[in-house]
């Protein structure tokens, strides 16, 4: 059954803009968000990317701003923007009709982190009773279901870098099996904390650029030495789009494909033979009814690992055959984890609305072994038919994306 | 009203998100829109604030602000 599913509504609360224009400017002017972080302080790798003017407080309120850790608030925040973009109203929709699904990587890790200090340092007495429901993946849906009274399928995917597309993929078949009739879905990550930090850069994964924390994420660039940890928010409405057209939706893009696969090859490091990402590319491409030739725009994982960008460059230029413009947002946003599928998501509907390719930020000295058009400098004004955005996941969990225009 | 009380007014407007004209003496803590889980952190944090420790079997008790405070100075709280 090919019924074309739409995107009717956006919200992100990214590190490049607090709210969709401010998110779309800022992978726009192609000025990375990555700076010097101070909770960060003295650590090997002590630089981030964070969502700027975040404050919990004023935009939720005090309760939420004490009871729901960031990762939850960003999603709630970026939820409520998604619903109004999309003109829906929560008060008059049918709450069981509607599902949420949400892609998080780590779930509350600054709630983890603080409460098991609280119980080393004072004791188990004094440890909080809110420790569990922060800190499960999970209640990023379970808030959006109590906050919009979205009552139908609720629950959170984990598969690590590709979660949020990975949720964005079974949301779309939810809507195409008529589970649903509205889905929120795309995803949440906030561990930028000092033991997440810390495990990324033990790992080896994190740029250790502290002298130029702005340059660090460099994805393609010859001299990119890992990833620039972020985090994000990122939601999207999708309804079926004879719905959606005969409620005078106006849809930015058809979510028209979705693939997935497993690596089976190592627990974090790519296969570097690709086999694994091209038979997620080749499903969502499938699934879509497209040819290899008629993509023409790719918003790549792009993560500025030396493994990651080579590897995917080498699937892309296999497997799609046609003129195809390349461009990772992370050069901008850093890395969102398990949210950066569904902020790409976001940005790759902007494009194919809006016409413009945003420009990977600080790709200086293109790596000679990467043979793709990739954007640079400023945007490029294309008009973008079928665009796919890629999402890759330690665990070697890929999920890819295929949008077409409206 | 006590210190106490006055102390507990502050906890609950700082912390937990209460607006200021709704803390009154008879305030449930369900009118005040704080659930169990909310009881146990206000339990801890008046531990912290007060230095006098509600139980969790008396912290099932409590339903008014009023009834809170009043327990809190029998345990000897003073602010």
């Amino acid at each position: 059954v090919s019924t074309a599913i739409a995107v009717t509504g956006l919200g992100l609360a990214t590190p490049a803009g607090l709210g969709t224009e401010a998110s779309w400017n800022g992978v726009l002017s192609g000025v990375s968000a990555s700076a010097r972080d101070p909770i960060l302080e003295g650590l090997e790798v002590d630089f981030s990317c964070r969502v700027p003017g975040f404050d919990a407080t004023d935009l939720l309120g005090r309760k939420p701003a004490r009871r729901w850790d960031r990762f939850v608030q960003l999603a709630v925040w970026a939820a409520r923007q998604a619903v109004a973009d999309a003109n829906l109203d929560t008060e008059t929709w049918d709450g069981p009709r509607v599902g949420v699904v949400l892609g998080c990587g780590m779930g509350g890790a600054a709630t983890w982190e603080e409460q098991h200090t609280r119980m080393l340092e004072k004791g188990p007495s004094k440890v909080s009773a809110m420790l569990i429901p922060m800190l499960v993946p999970n209640m990023v849906a379970g808030q959006l279901a109590m906050d919009l009274g979205a009552t139908g399928p609720n629950l959170v995917t984990a598969t690590a870098c590709a979660s949020g597309a990975t949720a964005i993929g079974v949301a779309r078949d939810l809507l195409r099996s008529g589970a649903c009739d509205i889905v929120l879905t795309g995803g949440s990550e906030a561990g930028l904390t000092r033991l997440c930090i810390t495990g990324f850069s033990q790992m080896g994964a994190l740029s250790t650029r502290r002298d130029d924390p702005a340059t660090a994420s460099r994805p393609f660039d010859t001299d990119r030495d890992g990833f620039v940890a972020a985090e994000a928010a990122g939601v999207v409405v999708l309804e079926r789009e004879d719905d959606a057209r005969a409620r005078g939706a106006h849809p930015r893009a058809l979510v028209a494909g979705y693939g997935a696969s497993a690596d089976g090859y190592h627990i974090t490091a790519p296969d570097p033979d690709g086999s694994g990402a091209e038979r997620a590319i080749l499903a969502a491409l499938a699934d879509a009814g497209v040819g290899p030739g008629d993509v023409d725009h790719v918003n790549a994982h792009g993560t500025s690992t030396p493994l990651n960008d080579v590897a995917e460059a080498k699937t892309l230029r296999r497997v799609l055959t046609g003129d195809y413009s390349v461009t990772s947002t992370k050069g901008v946003t850093g890395h969102a984890l398990g949210s950066a599928g569904a902020i790409e998501a976001g940005f790759v509907s902007m494009t194919i609305k809006n016409g413009l390719v945003p420009p990977t930020a600080n790709l200086e000295n293109p790596d000679p072994e990467i043979d793709l058009d990739i954007v640079v400098d400023k945007p490029r004004e294309q008009r973008v038919e079928v665009a796919l955005s890629n999402s890759f996941g330690f665990g070697g969990q890929n999920a890819v994306l295929l949008f077409t225009s409206a | 009203m006590s210190a106490v009380y006055e102390k507990v007014k502050l906890l609950l407007v700082d912390k937990f998100g209460v607006e200021e004209d709704e803390v009154d003496p008879t305030a449930t803590f369900e009118d005040l829109d704080l659930d169990s889980l909310d009881l146990v952190e206000f339990a801890l944090a008046a531990e912290e604030e007060l230095g006098v420790r509600i139980t969790d079997e008396e912290a099932e008790q409590l339903e008014t602000l009023g009834e809170t405070v009043k327990l809190l100075e029998e345990k000897g709280a003073s602010a």
